[in-house]
């Protein structure tokens, strides 16, 4: 019987290392897109993974199993497997491979952010645990700080060469500056 | 131009798409007669001055908004979200 | 020259850079045009008309003249002014307009064809005959016309666009910005401030006045010091902001590198700014304007204020004799700053009798007028009326000031209208003119340091105010505080050409022309003339020559009112506009998880959408594509054949109200489709026309998988969206888009199920796998989904696995296809599998057919309400006469139809009104042996047999087509259910 062998969306394009910025793909795990439908999917969440449902622009949860606010109704389930009894409170999607999973850490990640992203993510307004469903550059995209100068970004799959042509230009323009 | 999203907050107009007058939420039952479907369809005010507009934020939150904003001067007295206008008058 | 012991130049560190092939030494600090002023070059550019020779004007971004090209080849950047481009070692630049060299231009001819060239000329001369224009009038002028030229080559350069975010954005970092900005961040403020020059400072750095103890300059380099060192302040000089937009967004150019040799290496040349403020302060300052008189455009004519500049800032001295004119007290300073620097001051004019100057060591002439400069290159002398008649002074610079105009233009830029100030003889801005702008200092009329100072920190604490902060006690320097006297004077009186436009070439004749010919709205006048058209939009001339046409029209200035003042304040160019977006910037590309082997297969992308996908997979021996996309067909209809179709939108569906939105969305029923099922369906917009089709499976109960087209995957996500958001959002629902979690692949030909059994986990049947079935099957391993679904006739599948596993999965089904005689096909075989079979694309639901159109009428369901129903049943929608689907064949043997064509019945003549539709799709189809095509004909369905004409204006093609059904295939679907 033949195999199936699993790529990564990032795998031939990533790391890359620019001043003072480092992208890298990383494997979160499951990515699981929870929408509720009725009321009882926060509390399932909160009982099954120890999260509560997250607000709008903001994360819960730390490295391993995150639940990230994803959009209206919708949060993202990062890390664990999806617990079974979600699925009576609405509806729970796999979402593992739709995404490619990428961090921007470094002093200067801010910097080549804002020649990508229209939001404010300096970290004075956006901290540790906020998010955002924005654009990076024309690509729809989530954007999550997960440490003090360290930021995921998720967009689709298929767009990950033009992540990282993108995140490539931004950072050899902010490196240039010293 | 920027949109005060009711969900995400204020956000660059780059991340909305606009799709018209608010009238495209009074959806007239099918039976409403020729009228009231040309009206809902095609016969827009085009006011200079305030008018409710619908703008998609598909580069957010994904919400649908109803945004009420001075046609000349541009600025946005008001944003909601469709989905708690239902049924309201346009 | 240069002037010992004055400027903020560094006088240790000599740079040395080229104008016009010569080599010119200056020091860090120098502009092009102060370095060149020091070294006694005052001719540095040709006018736009006349080609007149021109010096510098000003020291500032408003400078008209001093247009110089720099760099070479792809480098090269056109209109760039002397007066704001500071030179770096190796920096090479040259004049423009002028042929062959600077000092010796031909075209200055046109000098002295003047008399016939004044305003209106082209309008009036290149009337008739009509044949010449395009010929002879247009390649001439357009050869003669324009200032720098762009090298032709790509331009090599890298340009960034940026977001900066701020409580308050300061607009200029001049006495009243400094102070507006201290104040602000001394209240706790998140604070940018922003200003063009290289040097923050503005005026501070151009005058010799104190504040406080010190040299306003030292004073300012302090402020800007401790501004520097706040958190929560971002300073960017070199950055103009170009314009003011809705919601307090504002446009901003820096010039990242244009002051350095770094080109390349990803570093930009220029950002554009994308700055968000929740609160401004325009602290822009304010222009000074010349004044009119004849010749006034000769080289070492300049405004007082660039005197002053030039001598304090840059220590030198633009002219060794040097004659001051004005109409206010202001121009008085030069006089006084340069006498007290060493130069010769030649004299004081000031056309006001009652002027008062204080302890002058120069000779003054009050009551007196500039009437005439001489000297062609260079400035000679200047001719003086006074009371008692006319003299002439030698000098070789005459600094003028008519006063200054504050510098208005972003309180314009959301429509607001400046308002007069009789008593300063000037616009300001009105009130509340940009939502969220206070406006401080010259910009708004207040002249002095003091007022300025005095503004900033009231403009600062309101801006304090509005953020819900508290307010800050700041110190107030003592600075001076001299009043401004103006009385107007625009124009001197007199024969000759005087000069107001000085980039366009617009002289006082020509705005009184403009009023003589009836020209006497502004915005007429402008347009006429030129005036205020040029690269410097007119930012010294426009007020003298309203004021000009106010007098000419018997009219006051607030009547006649100005033009109107739009983004940007100085020139962008479109490179920084448009930043990133060059190359693999402009879209993102969306790659499958096959692309990699399909390109390393050699098969050439196309786009669908922002999608890439594979035309075809050519084979050694094919040398055309048609060999190929054959051959492929012929895979699919022998053996079995692959496809990537993972482009197609996926949306799945959940919820107790899941069926009732897709009866909804679609014209027909999927609450009745059974679990384990697929069904096509149509899905229409609100007017009746077709929006978009696909397939939806049912996997569970409450659970579907909508596919849409590729090109329509956003669009209908986006309608699904809106109507159970606006619509019924009472509806329980959830929809995800899952069109990346999947990687899909058909798999089709009456070998696909040989295939198939070879990686599945269990093996399929005709009978547990029937035609739309769908369910969970395992794929080599993987959980995986499979439709039994087919879009080219045969039987046929498609199969989903988690896209990590995509490239892999590809990978084996590529290899076993081709071990049975099948292999891989692109989209030019899916084209012609698909048009064999009659099956729609976008190429015939283009927005404009209907359900009836396309065949499909009876597949809007009777018995419930769907999107587009009511509008699709309008009596005009389901006409017989309406052009409708229809197959069509070429009649001669191998003869080529084309899409696009439109069809005309034999005889009739290719017109407008007589089409009777057009072809849509087009392909050679192996299996019919010819080439065949869907299209649409009025009334077609009931033509099928006749013989109609195909012509295709646009390829030059015309042939005769057969009606017929559009399934050439099959026609019973025997294969399929296979």
């Amino acid at each position: 019987m033949a195999e199936l062998r699993p790529m990564a969306p990032a795998a031939e394009l990533l790391p890359l290392e620019i001043g003072d910025a480092k992208a890298e793909e990383i494997n979160p795990g499951h990515l699981t897109s929870l929408t509720a439908i009725g009321d009882g999917m926060g509390k399932a969440l909160e009982k099954a993974h120890g999260m509560a449902w997250p607000a709008p622009n903001r994360a819960a949860g730390k490295e391993g199993a995150r639940c990230l606010w994803f959009g209206l109704r919708e949060v993202l389930l990062i890390g664990p497997a999806p617990n079974k009894t979600l699925g009576r409170h609405g509806a729970v999607v796999d979402q593992s491979d739709a995404w490619c999973a990428v961090t921007l850490e470094g002093a200067a990640a801010e910097d080549v952010l804002a020649r990508l992203v229209p939001v404010d993510l300096r970290v004075a307004h956006f901290k540790r645990g906020h998010t955002v469903r924005s654009q990076v550059y024309h690509m729809n995209a989530s954007i999550t700080r997960v440490g003090q100068e360290k930021f995921m970004i998720l967009v689709f799959r298929s767009m990950a060469t033009t992540l990282v042509h993108d995140l490539k230009q931004a950072m050899a323009a902010v490196a240039s500056r010293g | 131009m920027r949109i005060d999203c009711p969900i995400c907050g204020e956000r660059e107009r780059r991340e909305f798409y606009y799709r018209g007058e608010a009238v495209a939420l009074d959806r007239p039952a099918p039976d409403a007669g020729e009228e009231a479907w040309e009206h809902y369809l095609h016969l827009r005010e085009n006011p200079a001055g305030e008018r409710r507009e619908l703008w998609h934020h598909d580069g957010g939150c994904g919400a649908w908004l109803v945004v009420t904003r001075h046609t000349t001067t541009h600025v946005i007295a008001e944003v909601e979200l469709a989905r708690d206008m239902k049924g309201g008058a346009a | 020259m240069r002037v010992a012991g004055k400027g903020l130049i560094d006088r240790d560190r000599r740079i040395s850079f080229r104008f016009d092939g010569r080599s010119y030494s200056g020091f860090k600090g120098d502009t092009v045009a102060s370095a060149l002023l020091a070294n006694g070059v005052t001719l540095m550019g040709r006018s736009f008309k006349y080609h007149r020779p021109r010096g510098v004007l000003t020291a500032g971004s408003e400078e008209p003249n001093a247009l110089i090209t720099t760099g070479r080849g792809a480098g090269q950047e056109p209109n760039v002014r002397a007066t704001m481009q500071e030179i770096w070692e190796g920096l090479e630049t040259r004049s423009q307009n002028a042929w062959p060299t600077l000092d010796f231009d031909l075209m200055a001819v046109n000098d002295l064809a003047a008399p016939f060239l004044g305003a209106g000329f082209y309008y009036k001369t290149f009337m008739w005959p009509k044949a010449f224009w395009e010929a002879i009038y247009e390649p001439v002028i357009r050869k003669a016309a324009g200032l720098g030229a762009l090298s032709g080559e790509s331009n090599a350069d890298n340009y960034e666009r940026a977001y900066a975010f701020c409580d308050l954005l300061v607009i200029g970092a001049g006495p009243a910005g400094l102070m507006a900005a201290l104040t602000a961040a001394r209240g706790g403020a998140d604070v940018i401030l922003a200003d063009e020059d290289s040097l923050m400072g503005g005026r501070l750095n151009a005058e010799s006045g104190a504040v406080g103890h010190q040299p306003g300059a030292i004073w300012a380099a302090e402020t800007v010091a401790e501004l520097a060192g706040m958190d929560n302040v971002r300073l960017m000089p070199r950055t103009t902001v170009t314009g003011a937009y809705d919601g307090g967004m504002f446009g901003a150019l820096e010039r990242v590198n244009q002051h350095t040799a770094r080109r390349g290496g990803g570093a930009p040349l220029e950002t554009f700014w994308r700055i968000a403020a929740k609160r401004s302060v325009l602290a822009a300052g304010a222009i000074e304007r010349p004044i009119a008189f004849q010749n006034n455009d000769r080289p070492g004519v300049m405004t007082a204020g660039a005197v002053r500049a030039y001598l304090n800032r840059w220590g030198v001295s633009p002219g060794r004799k040097v004659a001051v004119f004005g109409n206010n007290d202001d121009a008085h300073r030069t006089a006084r700053d340069l006498a007290a620097a060493g130069v010769h001051v030649a004299g004081l004019i000031d056309s006001r009798p009652d002027a008062e100057v204080e302890g002058a060591e120069f000779p003054v002439f009050k009551g007196a007028q500039v009437c005439n400069a001489a000297g062609r290159k260079e400035l000679e002398a200047v001719t003086l009326r006074t009371a008692t008649g006319e003299e002439a002074i030698q000098a070789d610079c005459l600094a003028v000031s008519g006063g200054w105009n504050p510098t208005v233009n972003l309180t314009c830029h959301l429509s607001g209208r400046p308002t007069w100030r009789e008593d300063i003889q000037a616009f300001v801005p009105t009130e509340g003119a940009v939502p969220g702008m206070d406006v401080a200092g010259a910009c708004n009329g207040a002249f002095s340091t003091h007022a300025c100072f005095e503004a900033g920190i009231v403009a600062g604490r309101a801006a304090l105010s509005a953020l819900g902060r508290k307010s800050v006690d700041v110190k107030m320097p003592k600075a001076e505080d001299a009043p401004y006297r103006v009385q107007a004077l625009w124009a001197v009186a007199g024969k000759g050409r005087a000069w107001l436009d000085f980039q366009n070439d617009v002289s006082v004749k020509d705005i009184k022309q403009a009023a003589v010919e009836n020209f006497k709205s502004v915005e007429h006048m402008k347009r006429y003339t030129t005036q205020g058209m040029a690269t410097d939009q007119g930012k010294n001339s426009n007020v003298a020559a309203l004021a000009i046409l106010a007098d000419a029209t018997g009219r006051g200035i607030p009547e006649t009112g100005t033009t109107t003042f739009r983004p940007p304040y100085t020139s962008v160019a479109i490179a920084a506009m448009g930043a990133g977006a060059q190359g693999a910037g402009f879209a993102p590309q969306r790659f499958t998880t096959s692309h990699k082997q399909s390109v390393e297969m050699g098969a050439p992308m196309i786009e669908a959408g922002l999608w890439y996908r594979p035309s075809y997979f050519p084979r050694a021996g094919e040398s055309t594509w048609r060999q190929s996309c054959d051959r492929e067909v012929g895979h699919v209809r022998q053996a079995v054949g692959v496809c990537d179709v993972s482009t197609l939108g996926k949306i799945d569906i959940q919820g107790p109200d899941a069926a009732k939105l897709l009866d909804f969305a679609y014209t027909n029923m999927f609450s009745t489709l059974k679990v384990g099922r697929v069904r096509y369906g149509l899905m229409l917009r609100e007017d009746g026309t077709v929006m978009d089709d696909g397939t939806t499976a049912r996997l569970r109960e409450q659970h579907f998988v909508m596919t849409t087209t590729t090109a329509a995957a956003g669009n209908v996500m986006r309608h699904l969206e809106f109507v159970t958001q606006s619509l019924h959002p009472e509806w329980q629902v959830a929809f995800t888009s899952v069109t990346e979690q999947w990687a899909q692949f058909a798999v089709a030909g009456p070998k696909s199920r040989d295939l198939l059994n070879e990686i599945l986990g269990k093996p399929i049947d005709s009978e547990g796998w029937p035609f739309m079935a769908c369910g969970e099957v395992e794929v080599a391993g993987v959980p995986g989904r499979l439709f039994r679904i087919s879009f080219s006739g045969e039987h046929a599948y498609e199969v989903a696995v988690p896209a990590r596993y995509g490239a892999s999965l590809f990978k084996l089904l590529e290899e076993r296809a081709r071990a049975m005689g099948g292999g891989a096909y692109g989209m030019e075989a899916l084209n012609v599998l698909r048009i064999e079979k009659g099956f729609i694309t976008h190429a015939e639901i283009e927005g404009r057919a209907t359900a009836f159109d396309v065949g499909m009428g009876r597949m809007i369901s009777a018995k419930k309400d769907c999107i587009g129903k009511t509008m699709a049943a309008r009596p005009g929608l389901v006409e017989e006469t309406r052009p409708q689907l229809v197959g069509l064949k070429a009649v001669e043997h191998m003869k080529v139809i084309t899409a696009g064509g439109h069809l005309y019945e034999v005889g009739a003549e290719a017109k407008n009104g007589n089409a009777l539709g057009h072809v849509s799709s087009v392909c050679f189809s192996p299996d019919v042996g010819g080439y065949i095509g869907l299209g649409f004909v009025r009334n077609g369905p009931a033509r099928h047999g006749d013989v109609i004409r195909l012509v295709d204006g646009l390829r030059g093609l015309e042939t005769e087509v057969e009606i017929c059904h559009p399934v050439f295939l099959d026609p019973e679907g025997g294969r399929v259910r296979g």
